[in-house]
């Protein structure tokens, strides 16, 4: 055997490099291990959605009450658990709707200033400022709202109710202030405000010079030139920017939590003490809570997980739309 | 054709305004604001105007009626809008750095009343919550080991996929699908990660609440934000760079390690950096996995563990004088914390900076 073996023309070493094949065994792992990583981000989302899914199903199932429309929060009730989250999702959206409104005008006018009115040099580092605004971490927001702008802003509610009250949401029947959703949406519209205005200065970043000096040579004025030219570039931006503020504002947890007085009735008068968010109510029911009420709370975190990601899709199908494009930071 | 041309829609004749019409001088702003200024504060002295918001309030109005009928009655209704855009947009930027201004002096001088040495180097143990005493260290040390759990787990996750995302992905079905999730990733609420760790990691698979289930869902939360600045920095390596190195022979995998990552480190480090600090101030997460404890536990993996942001949730709770000063002081450690990794990523941007 060894005889014949020798005489036989072994692999010829060149021939195989040309020949064999082109993938090599390191960068097939290395592929491998990168997808892998990637794949392992689209399980994570999958799984997030499931076990919440699981763990909320016992709960929902010994729910007396119904699961959309009642107002009660008692899960660990001996007689028999009834919650629903009537009360949260009016607060949650409430809250989230009114900091958009607020948060996003000004936060589309810092980014036009940065953008378009800012000296070139010193851009950056106002950019940077504001941005700092994002870093600030949550928990100080509502600390600060507590201590500092409580006090502070009980005047305004008070003026708005003598001169705005016949709209409801600044009617105050009782005359207490304090805890309540319009100061949880004043906070809540200064932590969403790096985020509208960064993603938005990305996008008006992106307009072509062309169509600036374009307009500005017709003889815009330069407010002309950002309406003509900036911002029907930036739509789509501006819109995305917009929706991902109300994302996070919809799911911020700590500074809302710390900010209302999480009661379970809708109250339309938001000046008045009370409210209650989906975040905001997991945060401070989720060391009381027996099985049941962690279920409940479960539940109520996935309703929120769902709409948070609807409202995130929207955006970035909008933005994506228009351009390779991303304003994760 | 031609007649199109002529017939073309009569477009409002141009008025030659900086020729021939009138302009404000170029102190018209200053003056403006100064006149409000002092107008509005001599308002606040004559009548009840509320505070020192109230007045500046009033002289923003006022600055922004004065010019905008000033600029119109000389310079025409165009230059008045401009005018008046122009104010609005420069008041928006200066309106957000009042809340960062007042946070920030806020922060610091409640903090101070309680900050000292003893604070950062004892625990809340057998500490009277109605009395001063005791600190932060335990959640110091809960903090530091949660974060850099997480930063060990995330980080190196999340380049893997900017990795794919860029070198091999290709706009492939596969890496357009993982992009969007990564996008929408960031937009998950913190509070829904925690609760996902809770469930998985708790309830499921039956391990206690520690400081590594807190790790796990901070890892989460900082997954999208390393695979986004990541992928920027390896989309500004020059193609040439790698399209060289495959000349030579290189295999790919060696030309992403020891030619494409080497270029973009400094960038990718800043953005990690950033992702620690972003999620070293996370609370909510954490509330929900770790629990709270007022004793140094140094090993992560059994028992609550503190850490600085729940300490101060649990202060806060507490509401006697003492544990509010001990909450600011608290505040003021984290925003220090949360400060220097900033600076730290923005001096490595700036000294590693791709040439």
């Amino acid at each position: 055997m060894s005889s014949t073996s020798a005489l036989e023309p072994g692999p010829i070493p060149v021939a195989t490099a040309i020949h064999g094949s082109a993938v090599r065994r390191g960068d097939l792992w290395f592929r491998r291990l990168s997808a892998g990583a990637g794949i392992f981000v689209l399980a994570l989302m999958a799984a997030i959605a499931i076990f919440l899914v699981w763990k909320a199903v016992p709960a929902l199932q010994a729910n007396q009450a119904n699961f959309l429309t009642s107002q009660d929060w008692s899960p660990d009730d001996t007689a028999g658990a009834k919650f629903g989250i009537a009360a949260l999702a009016f607060g949650t959206v409430v809250s989230a709707v009114l900091a958009m409104v607020m948060a996003v005008p000004i936060g589309y006018g810092i980014a036009l200033f940065i953008s378009q009115y800012a000296p070139r040099r010193i851009a950056a580092l106002l950019a940077y400022i504001v941005d700092l605004l994002a870093a600030v971490p949550s928990i100080i927001f509502g600390l600060w709202g507590l201590a500092f702008l409580m006090p502070r802003i009980e005047d305004l509610m008070i003026w708005l109710n003598d001169h705005l009250g016949f709209i409801p949401i600044f009617k105050n029947t009782i005359g207490l202030y304090g805890k309540s959703l319009m100061l949880a949406s004043i906070v809540l519209a200064i932590m969403i405000l790096p985020t509208v205005s960064a993603i938005s200065r990305e996008v008006f970043n992106q307009v072509p010079l062309a169509h600036i000096e374009a307009a500005l040579a017709l003889g815009a004025t330069r407010w002309e030139m950002v309406r003509t030219a900036v911002l029907p570039f930036g739509r789509p931006g501006m819109i995305s920017a917009a929706m991902l503020g109300l994302g996070r504002a919809l799911g911020e947890t700590i500074a809302v939590a710390l900010l209302l007085s999480a009661v379970f009735t809708i109250n339309p008068h938001l000046t008045e003490p009370g409210g209650n968010t989906f975040a905001a109510n997991i945060a401070l029911r989720w060391n009381e809570a027996g099985t049941l009420g962690l279920g409940a709370l479960i539940a109520s975190g996935l309703v929120l997980f769902v709409i948070t990601l609807v409202v995130n899709m929207i955006a970035r199908i909008i933005i994506e739309r228009r351009r390779d494009f991303s304003g994760a930071n | 054709m031609t007649t199109e041309l002529t017939e073309a829609p009569a477009l409002p004749t141009p008025v030659p305004q900086g020729l021939a019409g009138g302009t404000l001088p170029r102190w018209a702003p200053l003056g403006c604001l100064a006149a409000a200024l002092i107008v509005a504060f001599g308002l606040a002295a004559v009548t009840p105007v509320s505070g020192t918001a109230g007045t500046l309030l009033v002289a923003a109005v006022l600055y922004a009626g004065v010019q905008s009928v000033w600029s119109f009655s000389v310079e025409g209704r165009r230059h008045a809008k401009d005018r008046l855009a122009t104010t609005l947009i420069y008041s928006s930027f200066f309106l957000a750095f009042v809340p960062l201004v007042a946070v920030l002096t806020t922060v610091v001088v409640k903090g101070l009343t309680a900050f000292n040495a003893v604070f950062l180097t004892h625990s809340m143990r057998n500490i009277d919550l109605a009395k001063p005493g005791g600190g932060v260290y335990h959640a110091l040390i809960g903090t530091i080991e949660q974060v850099g759990i997480a930063a060990v787990l995330g980080i190196p996750t999340g380049i893997l996929v900017a990795i794919y995302l860029v070198e091999y992905g290709a706009r492939g079905k596969l890496a357009r699908a993982i992009s969007f999730f990564v996008d929408v990733m960031t937009g998950v609420p913190s509070i829904v990660a925690g609760l996902f760790v809770y469930t998985g990691f708790v309830l499921t698979l039956g391990f206690e609440r520690s400081g590594v289930a807190g790790s796990l869902a901070l890892a989460i939360l900082m997954i999208p934000v390393v695979v986004r600045s990541t992928e920027e920095m390896l989309k500004l390596v020059p193609v040439e760079l790698r399209e060289s190195a495959y000349a030579l022979g290189v295999p790919k995998y060696r030309t992403i390690t020891r030619i494409v990552i080497p270029t973009a480190l400094g960038g990718i480090i800043t953005g990690a950096l950033l992702a620690v600090a972003r999620v070293a101030g996370e609370t909510a997460p954490l509330l929900l996995t770790t629990f709270l404890s007022q004793s140094i536990n140094t090993n992560p993996f059994t028992g609550p563990q503190a850490s600085v942001p729940t300490f101060i949730w649990d202060q806060i709770a507490s509401g006697t004088n003492a544990s509010i000063d001990r909450a600011w002081a608290g505040a003021m450690t984290l925003i220090l914390l949360v400060m220097l990794l900033n600076i730290a990523a923005r001096l490595v941007a700036r000294f590693t900076r791709v040439k």
